[in-house]
């Protein structure tokens, strides 16, 4: 069992080092968020301390990690596509050992990811090191270990690669949106808090910025435990559904 | 032990019935051949004796295992090769069976040297750190062979080992596959709609069609059932022929059409000699001979009034009308 969750954890790790591409791609587009947004808005959006660059800054690391978490998750519709998934479902181990090698690829990947965008971060100067970091680690890895999860469970549920542009326009792109990455939530109309507050993310997004400006709207603790039951939730979720895929 | 028990197997997907009520068994050993057109239903009975896929009705016993309760039992005495291939393209050869030899459970210090001689096996050593997605179909499909035997299973499944590939490479692996069975004892089943794939490896053939066993033996005698061989004579006294033909006990029927005399018979290759000399004796020049067996295609028509092209062709139109039938 842990076999093979070690071989499928390594599987991702190589595919993702091998396909430069993608490493490079999904590096692209968080930086040019944090541009955009945080050049273009910086003197519209008012911020309680600090600059707009630095206010997004962990929401920019957040995004790359959900990003490429809920794409590792996802990837199981390829390896249904092109064959793959049946290698692992006609082995001799339980479908669990297969979807924990998976989440655990998916997660080390993204916490990569996520790591890379944090250096670029600190060598623009909009980030600075602090004992932080390893709480933002933390962080990291949960929002990973989660989405991961979360693409598992979607991917679970769909038979064909046409699913694929539906779960980035209506989950993907949402859950970020509504994070509270790129705005202040104490200024934010009622109805819109309530939406960001329901947002598993936020927990994760407050939390990275609580770890790396030394302030957050909501207590890190509470960050913690909702992120943390969420991805337990999604862990289980996701495992339940791929115990029930159909090669 | 008989290697495979099937007993009444059956898919339904929704009102479609894939697989209906099939019986045989497989023998230690042999090389058994499903042969049937396309959708009659040969990959969705390898799913189901693979444990990927849960039968409607019916029981099957694999290595001696039920395929409902003892499915890693199941698993791990069985090799796999899906008709699509199940390769991850972006790891190199090596990778790929590292992989399989570590989700099957083979020990550590075993793992490099039987790598080692199934890629050699499949001639692919030289190719074992290229990626997969730079490999040819024939080098997949060897592959994959090569994969599926690392955990030492004592059956292979080879669905539909020769799709889509060139004759030359078909020759190939139709000699690994002999190769496979001879020397490892491993008993293979495989499917396949090619008449001459299953005519040259096969040691019992089962046809399959529209989810249904028609016929189930070895080839010869499949043939034999459905006729005996035609012997073609060709000859300048095509009359004198047929009237000392007629007259032996073992021909069935001699007809005569354009210089040639046609002779229905058994075991024809064993009655020629006879013929010969009785050319001789009655003083009539024989110009040629030559022997027609039925082929596979002769039992495939014989028992379904169709060919298997034709079968294929008109498979959906089958469909259509068997999922009318059930929604009355
Ligand atoms: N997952 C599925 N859902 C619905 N119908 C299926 C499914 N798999 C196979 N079938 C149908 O079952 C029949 C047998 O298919 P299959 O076993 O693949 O045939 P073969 O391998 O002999 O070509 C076909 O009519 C096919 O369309
Ligand atoms: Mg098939």
């Amino acid at each position: 069992m842990a076999s093979a969750t070690y071989i499928l954890w390594l599987r991702s790790v190589k595919r993702y080092f091998r396909s430069r591409s993608r490493m490079f791609g999904s590096l692209a587009q968080p930086l040019f968020f944090f541009f955009a947004l945080g050049f273009g808005l910086s003197n519209v959006v008012s911020t309680s301390n600090g600059s707009y660059t630095a206010f997004i800054a962990p929401g920019i690391i957040a995004m790359s990690v959900l990003f490429s978490s809920v794409f590792s998750g996802i990837q199981i519709i390829w390896d249904r596509q092109f064959g793959f998934l049946k290698e692992t479902l006609v082995a001799p181990v339980s479908r669990i050992s297969i979807m924990l090698g998976q989440t655990l690829g998916g997660a080390t990947t993204s916490i990569i990811q996520g790591c890379l965008i944090f250096v670029l971060l600190l060598l623009i100067g909009s980030l600075k090191i602090s004992f932080g970091i390893l709480l933002a680690f933390l962080f990291m890895a949960l929002i990973g270990l989660s989405f991961t999860a979360m693409g598992i469970a979607i991917a679970s549920r769909i038979e064909d690669m046409e699913g694929f542009p539906l779960i980035m326009n209506f989950v993907i792109m949402p859950i970020f949106f509504l994070s509270g990455a790129l705005f202040p939530l104490t200024n934010a109309p009622s109805a819109l808090k309530v939406i960001t507050y329901l947002n598993p993310l936020t927990y994760g997004v407050e939390g990275m910025r609580y770890a790396l400006l030394g302030s957050s709207s909501i207590n890190p603790l509470v960050c913690l435990s909702v992120l943390g039951g969420f991805g337990l939730l999604m862990v289980f979720l996701g495992a339940f559904l791929f115990n029930r895929i159909k090669a | 032990m008989d290697a495979i028990k099937i007993e009444g197997l059956t898919r339904r997907f929704d009102d479609l019935i894939a697989v209906n009520k099939i019986s045989f068994n497989v023998k230690q050993g042999e090389v058994f051949g499903f042969l049937g057109p396309n959708g009659a239903g040969k990959s969705t009975t390898l799913a189901m004796l693979s444990t990927l896929l849960e039968p409607s009705e019916g029981k099957a016993h694999v290595n001696g295992f039920d395929i409902k309760h003892r499915k890693d039992e199941v698993r791990k005495s069985i090799g796999m090769v899906f008709q699509d291939s199940t390769l991850d393209e972006e790891l190199t050869a090596w990778e790929n069976l590292d992989l399989h030899c570590r989700l099957y459970g083979v020990p550590g210090e075993l793992r490099a040297k039987r790598i080692l001689d199934l890629l050699k096996l499949v001639e692919l050593e030289d190719r074992k750190d290229s990626l997969v997605k730079t490999f040819s179909g024939g080098m997949k499909r060897r592959l994959e062979i090569a994969r599926g035997l690392l955990h030492e299973p004592s059956i292979l499944f080879l669905d539909e080992p020769t799709l889509g590939l060139d004759p030359q490479t078909r020759n190939k692996l139709w000699d690994y596959i002999g190769k496979l069975n001879k020397n490892k004892g491993i008993t293979i089943i495989l499917t396949t709609h090619y008449m001459d794939e299953a005519d040259k490896l096969a040691d019992r053939i089962a046809i399959i069609d529209r989810g249904k066993v028609i016929a189930l033996d070895s080839s010869a005698n499949l043939k034999n059932k459905v006729g005996g061989d035609v012997i073609n004579i060709e000859t300048t006294d095509p009359e004198a022929v047929q009237k000392f033909v007629e007259k032996c006990k073992f021909c069935k029927e001699a007809k005569r059409h354009d210089g040639k005399v046609t002779i229905s018979t058994d075991h024809a290759e064993k009655k020629i000699p006879e013929l010969i000399s009785l050319a001789e004796k009655n003083k009539v020049k024989i110009i040629s001979v030559s022997i027609n067996k039925p082929t596979l295609e002769d039992v495939f028509l014989y028992y379904t009034g169709k060919t298997i092209r034709e079968q294929e062709a008109s498979s959906i139109e089958h469909l259509r009308e068997r999922r009318r039938m059930h929604s009355r």
